[in-house]
């Protein structure tokens, strides 16, 4: 690993967030602070409804925060507008979900080809993209395959093309393998550690399974909305 | 184009959904196409009537004749080029169900008003000279399978009896929207007929066609006609062929306007339904949505998709009715062309009804386009599993 491996590249400062139910105010995430550094490979564990996955979408910039800061690369990305976010997302961010989410009617390569039709590459240079990335994930011969037609294992892994297709340096997962067979998941763990050790990526996962965590360098726990650290 | 494609996908998604809403959207056109030629059909005698010929009828109604004495008088006003007369038989052919117009007329001077029925001379010649001749339309000719020389039976109904003619003459229209169903014969032969069954009935005309020299005198010809015969036995009420036209039309304005309120309604309903479907669909697709603006894409892209969607149903529901249109038009001409004469289906028409379709197709889709437009990622991503 190279030196790169200290950089802080996000960094959560006192974020808080609550949804409202009514009159009454319902906490989710309180006073939350801590950073991530350049390519690692950090869980998020804790029970169900502590807000794992709403701090997660925080960091992704797909849900707004009540106060604090999340800074990424030199970005704080609280203080940028939705459409500003989402040319943010389209470059700095790789999603992975838990049901793979990935678009129907679209083939296994147009689904990767996706977040590349908001670049101005060329239709040779987004092919040559989309190759690459499929043979990383081991389903060249699926490309013209829908996701009807796909395994579970076969869909998530399509869906980790398509997060790294245009070289984000941060990857997000909510329970990336929550809808996977074993095996299936231990594939899924084994491409997501590839892509930290071997591409320098930096990813977090959000997980229930201990064996996924395992994978990771570090685990954070959410109770409640608070933070338990636990060093790796 | 990416966003075509996807539209295009999206919209062959739900194979049956969408036949469905094509075929629904395309019925409503097809509806909503032919009440509107319906109605405008109804209202075109009062277009194509003509502004150079006055009709002057008996001023209590039209169902009351008037004598023939009046037509030297009327001839006699400033400003009339000629005068013809007729009267409305409405015999009958084998059986009520075969209904076309037939009138008793001045043979010569009325084909010399109406120029629109066009006739070979050697026919109108022979129907000229033959008393019991009659002149038809080529529609009506067509639908009984008549020919010059067949002899024709109608049987009366205002005037009893059966009536003999010979088919001497076979017009067509002037214009593609000239009436060809009509059935002409000589008035002479039914008046004296009439003087030796029912002479009361006798030396009595319909209505009088006034042919005026400037068009733009009609109103003062009107009341100068209308004035000779104040405070005689039967008062008369000359108007323009167009305002004669309209009274009959006027009688069934109601119903016309009922007809075009129910092609708004037909519009309207398909309107609710496609909106449901497209409603469906979006919901349906939320977590799409999402997920493409978790990718970058931005509202405005899931807008167009969403939108684009909704038009390419309802466009081709609309391009399908238009389709449907011309064979139905074509059916009305041949099944109730007694009616419907002519039933064309004019271009206003067909840009009408595409654009009812797309305004559907625009109206269903403002709602889901909205949802698409305006859908967190967050909460759009939480609608799975
Ligand atoms: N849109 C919303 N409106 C109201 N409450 C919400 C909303 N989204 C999340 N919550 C609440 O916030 C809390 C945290 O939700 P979150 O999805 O982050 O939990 P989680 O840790 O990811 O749970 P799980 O492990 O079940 O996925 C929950 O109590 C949830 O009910
Ligand atoms: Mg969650």
């Amino acid at each position: 690993m190279t030196g790169s491996a200290t950089e802080v590249v996000v960094s959560i400062r006192n974020l808080s967030k609550a949804y409202r139910r009514g009159d009454q105010s319902v906490p989710v995430l309180e006073d939350i602070s801590f950073d991530i550094r350049a390519g690692e490979f950090l869980a998020l564990m804790g029970p169900s409804g502590s807000g794992k996955s709403t701090l997660l979408n925080l960091l992704a910039g797909i849900d707004s925060a009540d106060t604090g800061s999340i800074v990424i690369d030199g970005t704080d990305i609280t203080k940028l507008s939705q459409a500003e976010l989402a040319d943010w997302r389209a470059l700095n961010v790789g999603f992975i979900f838990q049901f793979y989410n990935l678009i129907p009617v679209l083939t296994a390569f147009e689904n990767v080809e996706l977040p590349l039709l908001l670049t101005n590459l060329s239709r040779r240079e987004r092919r040559e993209h989309v190759e690459t990335a499929l043979s990383l994930v081991n389903l060249s011969d699926r490309a013209d395959h829908r996701p009807s037609q796909l395994s579970g294992g076969q869909q998530q892994r399509v869906a980790i093309a398509r997060a790294m297709i245009t070289d984000p340096a941060i990857l997000v997962a909510d329970e990336p393998t929550g809808d996977l067979d074993r095996q299936s998941a231990e594939d899924i763990l084994t491409l997501m550690d590839r892509l930290v050790t071997r591409f320098g990526k930096t990813v977090v996962m959000v997980t229930h399974d201990p064996r996924a965590a395992e994978k990771a360098f570090r685990v954070l726990h959410l109770e409640k909305g608070l933070l338990n650290h636990v060093p790796a | 184009m990416f966003l075509l494609k996807f539209i295009f996908r999206n919209a062959f998604r739900h194979k049956l959904r969408t036949f469905l809403t094509v075929v629904g959207v395309a019925v409503a056109i097809l509806a909503f196409g032919m009440l509107r030629t319906l109605v405008g059909l109804w209202y075109l005698g009062v277009e194509t009537s003509s502004a150079s010929r006055l009709v002057t009828r008996n001023a209590i109604s039209l169902i009351f004749p008037l004598p023939i004495s009046y037509e030297e008088r009327i001839r006699q006003v400033s400003g009339v080029k000629s005068v013809s007369f007729g009267s409305w038989f409405g015999g009958i052919y084998i059986n009520e169900k075969n209904f076309f117009a037939n009138f008793a007329i001045d043979p010569k001077s009325y084909l010399d008003l109406y120029p629109e029925f066009v006739l070979s001379p050697a026919e109108r010649l022979a129907f000229l000279r033959d008393r019991t001749g009659a002149v038809v339309g080529a529609k009506t000719a067509e639908r009984f399978g008549w020919k010059v020389g067949d002899q024709v039976v109608l049987k009366g109904t205002i005037y009893p009896g059966q009536w003999e003619f010979v088919i001497r003459g076979i017009y067509h229209g002037a214009r593609k929207n000239t009436d060809e169903t009509q059935f002409f014969f000589h008035w002479d032969y039914l008046n004296e007929t009439l003087k030796k069954t029912v002479p009361r009935q006798a030396d009595e005309v319909g209505y009088y066609v006034i042919g005026v020299k400037n068009p733009d005198r009609a109103a003062e010809i009107s009341k100068a006609v209308d004035a000779l015969f104040q405070n005689s036995l039967a008062e008369t009420l000359t108007e323009t062929e167009r305002a004669f036209q309209m009274s009959f039309v006027s009688m069934t304005d109601a119903l016309m306007i009922a007809i075009q309120i129910v092609s708004y309604v037909v519009i309207v309903i398909i309107m609710v339904v496609a909106a449901n479907t497209m409603a469906m669909t979006a919901r349906e697709r939320i977590a799409e949505y999402a997920t493409m603006k978790s990718l970058g894409f931005g509202g405005t892209h899931i807008a167009i998709i969403v939108f684009g969607e909704s038009l390419l149903i309802t466009a081709l529901g609309g391009v399908l009715g238009i389709g449907m249109t011309f064979p139905a038009a074509h059916w009305v001409e041949t099944q109730l062309g007694q009616f419907f004469p002519v039933f064309d289906i004019s271009p206003a028409t067909i840009w009408l009804d595409f654009g009812a379709a797309l305004l559907v197709g625009a109206v269903a889709a403002i709602f889901p386009t909205w949802r698409g437009y305006t859908i967190k990622v967050a909460d759009g991503l939480r609608r799975i599993g």
